[in-house]
């Protein structure tokens, strides 16, 4: 079977500039920190990034838009970054941060859908809110609720606890997240690992992401404090 | 007693025992410090936890182990973790029995606004809108005014969370009802009289049947 372990330059090599990235984690927590330092040096531009939230300055997606690489962020927290807000009301068009806020919960849902051949899905959040701006609403049983669409990306960059070669995944704690779903979502998925196994060191009962949706593994990941 | 830990022993107190709870950043995060002995209760984080502990010992961190404000915590024996699709579906799936949150603002309509001060403060809504639209119940935990400025008001001024979705609201002058008859005052602090609530509240008050005094600990 094809070798899926590179290094994280080679990992990124393709990423070039407008691409559209998901990255995995939670404030940080689960953001493969390895392929991150990797987008920075190679500093491709005016990416379109999903991930959860920007993560701290310093840590996970938050040193991608430090370097200005970040065109597009597409999120459902981004206050515990104050560059966001700093780059977001920059009078500077070309260093101007265009900001997607989705709910947390059909963020995951989208991405979800995405990898799993979904048109689309129902959900009652949002409702009477701006977030349903331009959105239609069907109603059900008594309720209403928005049509929401996929999200999907042409890579993702992942973190794993434990990766065998094929690429078969365990996440240790909260640094799943969104990590699960975003390995089904984008056409060239990356894992950052900090440990890589032989294929059948991982009991199959724990796997929770299939080495079929891994292109690429990266060894050297590690637990990292936030911030 | 302090301001935040009156409202959060309050909170407290309306928790059941074998209750799915989910308690946002702050001053929520308080109330499970507060929970009699003889309530056990489930908390469940939304970036991928249920039965989670208390806050982690300094020293005994699992750096891959944090609350949904990137605190490090621990997980109760019969815990799980989960992605956060399973996470909201669990959420949206009325799964949560109560779930206790910030305000900037509610209305007598039972609408919140919580996520955003547009041209001024945009964190974003994180799992806020999908909380108040799963969860069975919807308890606000807020101080009652912001610099004497009133934040139960007739109608919300700010970008809706959710409409219709607030069922309580617990301050430190008070806990209110929130249902189609408006805002009812339920509970009331020693020292406050129902004119200071009225005062403090833009929304028309009704006085409940059995106003009683606000159950805090240490009142």
């Amino acid at each position: 079977m094809k070798n899926k372990i590179v290094t994280a330059d080679e990992a990124v090599a393709r990423i070039g500039d407008g691409a559209t990235v998901m990255v995995g984690g939670f404030m940080a927590c689960g953001t493969p920190e390895i392929l991150i330092d990797a987008l920075v040096r190679k500093n491709v531009k005016n990416l379109t990034i999903i991930c959860n939230d920007a993560g701290v300055p310093g840590r996970g997606v938050g040193k991608l838009l430090s370097n200005g690489q970040i065109k597009t962020l597409i999120a459902s927290h981004v206050g515990l970054n104050p560059e966001v807000a700093e780059r977001m009301n920059t009078d500077d068009p070309g260093d101007k941060l265009h900001c997607k806020l989705i709910p947390q919960g059909t963020l995951a849902e989208r991405i979800r859908a995405g990898g799993s051949g979904l048109g689309g899905f129902l959900t009652p959040t949002g409702v009477g809110t701006i977030v349903a701006e331009g959105k239609e609403v069907i109603r059900r049983d008594g309720r209403d609720y928005l049509v929401e669409f996929p999200l999907k990306a042409d890579f993702a960059l992942i973190r794993g606890t434990r990766t065998d070669t094929f690429g078969n995944t365990v996440y240790n704690g909260t640094t799943r997240t969104f990590n699960p779903m975003m390995a089904t979502a984008a056409e060239y998925v990356i894992v950052g690992a900090c440990e890589i196994v032989e294929v059948g060191d991982i009991h199959p009962n724990d796997v929770a992401t299939s080495g079929i949706f891994v292109d690429a593994i990266v060894g050297g990941e590690k637990p990292w404090p936030i911030g | 007693m302090d301001v935040k830990s009156i409202i959060a022993s309050r909170v407290a107190q309306e928790l059941s025992d074998g209750d799915v709870v989910n308690l946002g950043i702050g001053l929520p995060t308080m109330v499970a410090d507060f929970i009699p002995p003889d309530i056990d209760i489930v908390l469940q984080s939304e970036n991928g936890i249920m039965g989670m502990g208390a806050a982690a010992e300094p020293g005994m961190e699992d750096v891959d182990v944090v609350n949904a404000g990137a605190q490090y915590v621990t997980v109760k024996p019969g815990g799980m973790f989960f992605d956060s699709a399973t996470s909201f579906g669990i959420i949206r799936g009325g799964h949560v029995d109560v779930t206790v949150l910030g305000a900037l603002e509610v209305d007598e309509k039972g609408n919140l606004a919580n996520w955003i001060i547009p041209g001024r403060m945009v964190p974003g809504m994180g799992g806020a809108m999908d909380l108040v639209v799963g969860a069975k119940k919807v308890i606000v935990a807020m101080t009652h005014t912001q610099k004497g400025k009133p934040k139960i008001l007739k109608e919300c001024t700010l970008p809706y969370t959710a409409v219709g979705v607030v069922n309580m609201i617990v301050t430190e002058m008070g806990v209110m009802t929130v249902d189609d008859t408006g805002v009812t005052l339920t509970e009331i602090h020693p020292d406050c009289s129902i004119e200071d609530v009225q005062a403090a509240t833009e929304a028309e008050l009704n006085v409940g049947e059995h106003l009683k005094p606000m159950g805090s600990i240490g009142l």
